[in-house]
């Protein structure tokens, strides 16, 4: 199985690529991908020689060009597609339509992947992309059992790529707008959930108190684990009760359902964490490509202890290994 | 072993001396390693962008002082715990956790998850700061040695011989013998 690996700077790509990673995915430093953060990603410079650096080794690289293009401004994402092709990427992976058509009629040899900010979780949706777009693989919501990756793979043509490890966002990818409630800008068009700006932590009364926009979102004693500024892991009083409304503060970590992920007819596996450092990236890809490799060898995958490097520091298989009631 | 985890403290022996001692060295050699590094790395203010102009207090919990970073000037001042200047941007947890991420061994996110670092103020600017210096890929001992190129040898061997007593990251270790 192919390991699709983050990278938010050209040092975290050397960690992937070096680590054993057999894809990078990455994007521009500006509002055309899902992790616009403040001194990350790649200037085109930047990608050409990470481009080089990764094919020499094997690798290959792909460019995240998944935010919706605004009404008007579509000129930003057209010559991001462009630079990425002209860098030498081995795909883009795009969400929105109208730069879909674009890069099919403009770039129709550069590879298109389907973002998982498309929120294509059924065959009917993914089978028009690959149609009307020549989309080559799909990256799934997670929001699906193993069992319904299985279906939907045999109603498809297009390879599928799901996350393994990383952020767990249970919202309809795309479409979630609790950051613009909160800050009036959302992940969909400014490329980040929790804008960097509307995050402030404050250390009151030996809690660390996290705000997003002015809202508390969480309070966590000094020296606990705490959680990603973000609403969605949010912990909640509501008549008298506190609690996590939409999610728990954990990650995914599915490197046990590897090997059902493979016979459910998966063709890559994704690390979420563009924001993550180049340890990170090292520690994560290394382990995975230790199973992905047993896997090919047909060996039992070993088992891994990543939980201390994730958001609340615990993981959780996610929808994969349950269904929604 | 390495403080892969940042978990490691400095030695009492060491933190008497640094509590008496004036502390106008400790900001001359730090702005002179900062200057030195950042005409080395000058992608490292590219990064940083728009918030080269920031000051960023950086509370080393087990040192008996503050330092504040200013990137713009390459100014480290190190100041009495308590009278530091305000910081646009305060970053605290320990010289192990720090010396990790500055070295590729730790992941910064992974530190604030544990709780075992805290940041407050100007989100922004710390990851533009965290971010940039991750991109850096930063060895201090080497940047050291090159600073003081004759005295290089023996401060290869005090650093090494340092790092092994105390477990702090001095130096960029090889990275596929820590993970």
């Amino acid at each position: 199985m192919e390991l699709v690996c983050p990278a938010g700077t050209p040092a975290a790509l050397r960690a992937a690529v070096d680590s054993g990673a057999h894809s990078v995915y990455c994007g521009f430093a500006d509002a055309t991908n899902a992790r616009n953060f403040p001194g990350l990603n790649f200037s085109r410079a930047e990608l050409a020689e990470g481009v080089g650096y990764a094919h020499a080794q094997g690798a290959k690289v792909l460019v995240a060009i998944n935010t919706f293009p605004t009404a008007g401004d579509e000129g930003l994402w057209h010559c991001a597609v462009a630079d990425a092709a002209c860098a030498g990427a081995d795909a883009v992976i795009l969400a929105d339509l109208g730069l879909l058509a674009h890069a099919a009629e403009h770039h129709p040899d550069l590879r298109r992947h389907l973002s998982v900010q498309a929120a294509a979780a059924n065959p009917d949706a993914i089978n028009f992309y690959a149609e009307a777009f020549g989309v080559r693989r799909v990256v799934l919501p997670r929001v699906l059992s193993v069992e319904e990756i299985a279906a939907i793979n045999r109603e498809i043509a297009v390879e599928t790529e799901v996350f393994v490890f990383g952020g767990l966002c249970v919202m309809a990818e795309g479409r979630c707008s609790l950051s613009s409630y909160a800050t009036g800008r959302s992940p969909n068009m400014n490329g980040v959930c929790s804008p960097p700006e509307f995050v402030d932590y404050a250390n009151e009364g030996g809690q660390n108190v996290a705000r997003l926009g002015g809202f508390v979102i969480h309070r966590t004693p000094n020296g606990a684990s705490a959680p990603y500024p973000t609403l969605c892991k949010g912990c909640f009083t509501s008549a008298d009760k506190t609690g996590h409304v939409f999610e728990d503060a954990v990650s995914l970590d599915a490197s046990t359902l590897v090997p059902r992920l493979a016979k459910a007819g998966v063709t890559a596996l994704k690390i979420e964490g563009r924001q993550r450092s180049r340890a990170y990236v090292g520690q994560i890809v290394r382990a995975f490509r230790a199973v992905t490799d047993a896997l090919e060898a047909g060996r039992e995958p070993p088992a891994l202890a990543l939980a201390r490097l994730s958001e609340g520091q615990s993981a959780t298989t996610g929808a994969y290994a349950k269904t929604w009631r | 072993m390495l403080a892969a985890r940042g978990d490691v403290s400095i030695p009492r022996i060491l933190i008497l001396p640094m509590r008496v001692l004036p502390l106008w060295p400790v900001s001359l050699g730090l702005s002179a390693l900062a200057r030195r590094i950042l005409q080395a790395h000058p992608e490292i203010l590219s990064r940083i962008d728009k918030y080269q102009s920031k000051g960023f207090a950086l509370d080393i919990t087990d040192l008996p002082f503050a330092l504040h970073l200013d990137p713009a000037r390459a100014a480290v001042r190190a100041w009495p715990r308590g009278a530091a200047p305000p910081a646009d941007a305060r970053i605290s947890g320990t010289l192990a956790g720090f010396l990790a991420m500055l070295h590729g061994v730790e992941d910064g996110d992974t530190l604030f998850f544990s709780g075992a670092l805290q940041i407050e103020g100007d989100m922004s600017a710390v990851l533009a700061l965290r971010n940039a210096l991750d991109d850096a890929e930063l060895d201090l001992g080497a940047e050291v040695q090159r600073a003081l190129p004759m005295l290089a040898p023996p401060l290869r061997a005090a650093i090494a011989r340092f790092e092994r007593l105390t477990g702090l990251p001095l130096r960029r270790p090889d990275l596929s013998e820590v993970y």
